[in-house]
């Protein structure tokens, strides 16, 4: 083959390269975040961790919707009798006041950008220092099957 | 009688075509009349059981002149509203104007001098036919079962619409970031009700009748600032025993621009 050496090689640096984020990242397991449960008064969230974790915007939804245009409820009550404000501001909010570490750290994980925080105020940082306890809840299907 | 192959396919497509065109025009007809709007136009009343209104007693407010200012600025620091300091860029959801403006000239021939140059309370009107929701392309700006004109700023799309299509100026546009600074460095909004949301660039917005404040059972901001002077009466206009119906029964009213055919809930007594 005509000029053999220069394509061959050029061939394995375009390969290496294009190939270089997989042997770059190789043996490193992206770690999937881990939250904290907030220390609020409230024990128990408004739906269960699985619902909460793929459906809260469905959640969110339905809620605006219905307070917006039916002049639905503006509190709830969980299966266990907690009672709730049907409001990301003011209910989410109340006990997951750390926005960084509860909302941020799956959405950049997940590489989704909602525009929540573009009207609606998020918890001041003096309230989110406020929001932690130790026990953390690690994002793996294990912990929801116990 | 003759026919031949070509007369017959003439007398065929002619047929065809009367009897398309006839349901076509029936179709587009009784289309039209829906469109035409007679019964927005207040041709046919609708009948709800809550219908909120408001009546605002323009000689308090020249009897109290800071009156006026307060409520405006209860109103607009609970529901995060920027003060764009730029008059094209204002964003107001109760405000002042002139009494001439407020009530237009161009079908009163001669309104009271006296009246002239009044500051007179101004909102969004909440009509009964309102013409911004009829507008709205995304369905962000609705009517409510009590009568509220409401918004859901989650599917304003900015297209401004409903403010061509409101003859009383209640909506303005975020044309800059609600949430920034002035050329002084001072925040838009000066102080942050952290219980409301603000709104973003490119949204429309105007008074939502505290709606929020309705589902809790409080009055509106405006109303309760005003209570101790009995200068605004808040209440379902559909109910006869309401107070704000007892206001309307004893005294003359006004309303603004009446001949649109608008029908606002927000009367004047003057």
């Amino acid at each position: 083959m005509y000029g053999s050496g220069r394509i061959i090689s050029a061939l394995l640096v375009f390969v290496g390269l294009v190939t270089f984020p997989i042997w770059y990242n190789a043996g490193k397991a992206q770690q999937p975040p881990v939250l904290q449960m907030p220390a609020a008064e409230h024990p128990e969230c408004v739906r269960d961790v699985l619902y909460m974790r793929t459906s809260h915007m469905v959640l969110l939804n339905e809620w605006r919707d219905d307070i917006l245009r039916k002049s639905g409820p503006r509190f709830g009550v969980t299966t266990g009798g907690v009672r709730y404000e049907r409001s990301l501001q003011k209910g989410c909010m109340s006990c997951h006041r750390d926005k960084q570490n509860f909302c941020a750290q799956c959405h950049v994980y997940t590489a989704v950008d909602p525009n929540c925080w573009d009207c609606h105020l998020e918890p001041t940082s003096e309230e989110a220092l406020l929001s932690w306890t130790n026990e953390e809840v690690i994002l793996n299907e294990e912990v929801i099957l116990k | 009688m003759n026919k031949d192959r070509r007369d017959f396919l003439k007398l065929a497509g002619v047929t065809v075509a009367g009897i398309g065109a006839s349901s076509a025009f029936h179709a587009l007809l009784s289309g039209e009349a829906a469109a035409s709007g007679l019964r927005r136009a207040g041709v046919v009343k609708t009948k709800a059981e809550t219908r909120l209104g408001m009546v605002i007693d323009i000689n308090k407010f020249i009897e109290h002149r800071g009156l006026a200012q307060r409520c405006i600025d209860a109103c607009h620091s609970i529901h995060n509203v920027p003060d764009f300091a730029n008059p094209d860029h204002q964003v107001k959801w109760l405000w002042t104007d002139k009494f001439e403006h407020v009530f237009v000239k161009d079908t009163h021939y001669r309104q009271a001098e006296k009246l002239q140059g009044t500051p007179v309370l101004a909102l969004c009107n909440h009509c009964d036919n309102p013409p911004c929701v009829r507008v709205c392309p995304t369905r962000a700006t609705f009517k409510k079962a009590d009568g509220v004109v409401a918004m859901d700023y989650h599917r304003c799309i900015g297209c401004r619409f409903c403010m061509a299509a409101c003859p009383y100026g209640a909506r303005n546009f975020n044309w800059l970031d609600p949430r920034g600074k002035n050329e002084r460095g001072n925040p838009l909004i000066r102080k942050l009700n952290r219980r409301y949301p603000t709104r973003t660039i490119g949204v429309v917005e105007k008074c939502n009748f505290c709606a929020h404040r309705l589902a809790v059972g409080e009055l509106p901001a405006c109303v309760e600032e005003a209570a101790a002077y009995e200068a605004i009466f808040f209440g379902n206009l559909n109910d006869p025993q309401s107070a704000i119906s007892q206001v309307l029964r004893e005294k003359f009213t006004i309303t603004r621009r009446g001949s649109l055919g608008t029908r606002p809930s927000i009367f004047y007594i003057v």
